[in-house]
C-alpha cells in the first residue's frame, strides 16, 4: 500500500509500552505493536468459540445464534464450556481485545505525542461493557447475570432484566444516561449541520470560516460554544450516556431490589410535606 | 486563577450532592440473593433482599391450629337458632371452628365482634351477616379454585391474619380529584403515585375494570398488521400496566415471575406461574362480583370506600406481598370443619330482618363528577 509523502515524518519508532521494538512496526497503513498483536490473538480466539458456540446450538439463523452464561448456580465458579462455559471464555477474549485495542489507541498517541483522550474515551465503552458481565455479575455472586451473546438473545435479556425492575424508566441513571444520548445525537446534528452549511456556500463563493459559524450561533441564541469547545462538549455528552448507562445496570440488583418507581418514594417521603 | 478554582468547587460539590442523592435512595451492595426463573441468560430473575425477605417471613407465620377435636355431639342446627351455614358442624367442631375465627378474626375484640352480647342467635349485627358469608366466600375458593390455590387452599387467617378488616383492600377510585378546568380537570386516574401501582404514575385503580368488571387485560393484537381486530390502544394498555405493577407489589415477584417480556402475550415461553395467575384473576372477580360487592347493603358507613363501595379484594388481600400466601403453609388441613360450610341459595345477602346498624344507602357520592 502506498503511502503520502508527508505520512512518513509520523512513522516514528518508540512510544511503546510493552516489548520495546519487538512489534513497533506497520503493516502496510496499519500500525501493529504490542497490542495490536494481543486485539488479533483475543479477536481469532473470541469469534472462533462464538463460531464453536454456534456450531453446537441448533440454528445458524444469524440472528439467533445464542451463547448463553452459566446458570446462578455455577456461581463465580467456571462452568462446563457447553453450560456457560464458553460464555466465560469469549467474556475474557472480549475484554482481553478491547483493552489491547485500547492500548494500542494509547501507543499511537505516544508516537505522536498527542493526548490519551482517544483511549480514554473508548475505555469509557469497555467500561460499559466490563460493568454488565463483570461488575454487576461480581456484586450479585454469579457469572450468570451477564448479558448472552446473540443478537436477539441479548434484546430479550435487557428486557427481562429491564422488567426485573417493574419499569426501568423509573431508574434514575437510567434517565441521566438517556438525556446524554439524546443530548449526544442533538449536539452532533447541530454540529454537523453548522460544518456543512459553512462549508457548502453557493457555486463561487469561498468556504465560510469559523468566525461565519460563531456568529451564527451568536445571532440565533446568543453563544458560541466555539470551535474547540463544541468538541469538548461532545465528548462530555457522549462519555456521559455511556457512564450512567453503566452505573443505572450496576444500580439495578446490587443497589435495589425493588421497582424502580418505589425508588422515587424518597422524594414522596421528604420531610418537608410528608 | 481564584475564579477558576471555584468553579471546579462548585462543580465537585454538585457532583458529589448528585451522586448522595443517587445513593441516599438506594440499598446497600450486600445482602442479595438471587433466584433464576428463566432458561440461564434470559435475563429471568429476581433479585431478593435478604433483610426484608426475612422481615416478610417473620410477619406471614401461621398461628399454631386449635387442639383437634373428635365430631361429638348433636349438629349445631339442632342446638342453636339462626345457624344457617354451619348446621352441618356437630357442637364440638362448631365450637372449635369459633375459637378459631375469634383468634383469626378478631383477638382482641372477642366473640361479640360478630355477636350481639347475651344473645349469640341475635341477627341485628353486620359483622355476623359478613362472616356468614365470608365463610361461603372461603368453601367456594377452596371447592371451585382449585386451579388457583392447589391443595393449600385458604382459611378465615390467609386474609384476616388477625385483623377484624384485612390490611389489604381496594375501593373504586373513578378518576381521583378534580383540578384545574378543561382538558387538565380530570388525572384520569393517573400521576398518584399509588402503591396499588407500585409507586408508579399508572392508573391507580385498575381494579374496577379488571377485578370486578371483565373488561379485556391482554393488550397485544393478534395480528401481524392492524386490522380493527384490537380495540385496545396505548392507554388501555397502561390500564393493564397498572393491574400488572399490582400483581407485582402484592406477590412480591417482578414481571419475569409470570412472563419472558420477549412477548408478554405468548404462553409457550411463560412460567406456569401465569397460568394460575390467570385462573386467579377469574377467581378474584369472582368473588368480588357475587360476595364482596353485594355486601355493600349491609355495611355501616364507615366500612365503605369514598364512593360508598363494599370493600373489595385484589391479589394482594391473600398474598400480602408474598408470592405464595403464608409461605405456601396449608392452614385448611387442619380445619375439616370448614369443609362443611352449607353455601344458602338466597335472594338477598340481608336476613329477614334488617340489621340495626345496617347502612343508609351512599347517595351523595356523585359530587366528583
Amino acid at each position: 500500500m502506498s503511502m503520502l509523502s508527508f505520512e512518513r515524518k509520523y512513522r516514528v519508532r518508540g512510544g511503546t509500552l510493552v516489548g520495546g521494538d519487538l512489534f513497533d512496526f506497520w503493516v502496510g497503513p496499519f500500525y501493529v505493536g504490542f497490542f495490536g498483536v494481543l486485539t488479533l490473538f483475543f479477536t481469532f480466539i473470541g469469534t472462533g468459540l462464538i463460531v464453536y458456540g454456534a456450531a453446537l446450538g441448533p440454528t445458524w439463523n444469524i440472528w439467533q445464534i445464542n451463547i448463553a452464561p452459566p446458570d446462578l448456580s455455577y456461581g463465580l465458579g467456571m462452568a462446563p464450556l457447553t453450560e456457560g462455559g464458553l460464555w466465560q471464555l469469549i467474556t475474557i477474549c472480549a475484554i482481553g481485545a478491547f483493552v489491547s485495542w485500547a492500548l494500542r489507541q494509547a501507543e499511537i498517541a505516544r508516537k505522536l505525542g498527542m493526548g490519551y483522550h482517544i483511549p480514554v474515551a473508548f475505555g469509557f465503552a469497555i467500561f460499559a461493557y466490563i460493568s454488565l458481565v463483570v461488575i454487576r455479575p461480581m456484586l450479585l455472586g454469579a457469572w450468570g447475570h451477564g448479558f448472552p451473546y446473540g443478537i436477539l438473545s441479548h434484546l430479550d435479556w435487557v428486557s427481562n432484566v429491564g422488567y426485573q425492575y417493574l419499569h426501568f424508566h423509573y431508574n434514575p441513571a437510567h434517565m441521566i444516561a438517556v438525556s446524554f444520548f439524546f443530548a449526544t445525537v442533538f449536539a452532533l446534528s447541530l454540529h454537523g449541520s453548522l460544518i456543512l452549511s459553512a462549508t457548502n456556500p453557493k457555486a463561487g463563493e469561498r468556504v465560510k470560516t469559523p468566525e461565519y459559524e460563531d456568529t451564527f450561533f451568536r445571532d440565533t441564541i446568543g453563544y458560541s460554544i466555539g470551535t474547540l469547545g463544541i468538541h469538548r462538549l461532545g465528548l462530555f455528552l457522549a462519555l456521559n450516556a455511556g457512564f450512567w448507562s453503566a452505573v443505572c445496570i450496576i444500580l439495578s440488583g446490587p443497589f435495589w431490589t425493588r421497582g424502580w418507581p418505589e425508588w422515587w418514594n424518597w422524594w414522596l417521603d421528604l420531610p418537608i410535606w410528608s | 486563577m481564584n475564579e477558576r478554582s471555584g468553579m471546579i468547587l462548585t462543580s465537585r460539590l454538585a457532583v458529589a450532592v448528585l451522586a448522595a442523592l443517587l445513593i441516599a435512595g438506594c440499598e446497600m451492595p450486600t445482602g442479595k440473593d438471587t433466584e433464576q426463573l428463566g432458561y440461564r441468560g434470559t435475563g429471568m430473575e429476581a433479585v431478593i433482599n435478604t433483610r426484608s425477605e426475612a422481615e416478610l417471613r417473620a410477619a406471614n407465620q401461621v398461628p399454631a391450629p386449635q387442639p383437634p377435636v373428635e365430631p361429638a355431639g348433636p349438629l349445631a342446627s339442632e342446638l342453636y337458632e339462626n345457624v344457617e351455614v354451619l348446621g352441618d358442624l356437630t357442637l364440638t367442631e362448631f365450637n372449635r371452628l369459633m375459637n378459631a375465627m375469634t383468634e383469626w378474626v378478631s383477638p382482641e375484640e372477642g366473640c361479640n365482634y360478630c355477636h350481639v352480647p347475651g344473645n349469640f342467635a341475635d341477627e341485628n349485627i353486620y359483622t355476623k351477616i359478613v362472616s356468614r358469608r365470608m365463610l361461603e366466600m372461603t368453601k367456594t375458593i377452596n371447592e371451585q379454585w382449585p386451579t388457583h390455590v392447589g391443595e393449600t387452599g385458604v382459611t378465615c387467617y390467609t386474609c384476616h391474619q388477625g385483623e377484624p378488616v384485612p390490611e389489604y383492600l381496594w375501593f373504586e377510585e373513578r378518576g381521583g380529584p378534580r383540578q384545574a378546568g378543561g382538558m387538565a380537570a380530570s388525572r384520569r386516574g393517573q400521576n398518584l403515585a399509588s402503591p396499588n401501582v407500585g409507586s408508579s404514575s399508572l392508573p391507580s385503580d385498575p381494579f374496577t375494570p379488571f377485578l370486578l368488571g371483565d373488561e379485556e387485560i391482554r393488550s397485544i393484537p393478534t395480528t401481524m398488521l392492524p386490522e380493527g381486530s384490537n380495540p385496545r390502544n396505548i392507554m388501555d394498555t397502561e390500564w393493564t400496566y397498572g393491574l400488572m405493577m399490582h400483581f407485582s407489589e402484592s406477590l412480591g415477584v417482578n414481571c419475569t415471575f409470570c412472563h419472558n417480556t420477549r412477548s408478554f402475550m405468548s404462553w409457550d415461553g411463560s412460567p406456569p406461574q401465569r397460568t394460575t395467575a390467570w385462573h386467579g384473576i377469574r377467581m378474584v372477580r369472582e368473588l368480588n362480583v357475587d360476595y364482596l360487592d353485594p355486601l355493600q347493603p349491609v355495611y355501616p358507613d364507615e366500612q365503605l370506600g369514598p364512593h360508598g363501595d363494599a370493600p373489595k379484594a385484589h391479589c394482594g388481600t391473600c398474598h400480602q406481598g408474598v408470592n405464595k400466601p403464608l409461605y405456601g403453609v396449608s392452614m385448611l388441613a387442619d380445619y375439616p370443619e370448614l369443609d362443611k360450610v352449607r353455601r344458602v341459595a338466597r335472594a338477598t345477602i340481608s336476613p329477614a330482618a334488617e340489621p340495626a346498624v345496617a347502612s343508609a344507602q351512599v347517595e351523595d357520592q356523585v359530587e366528583d363528577e
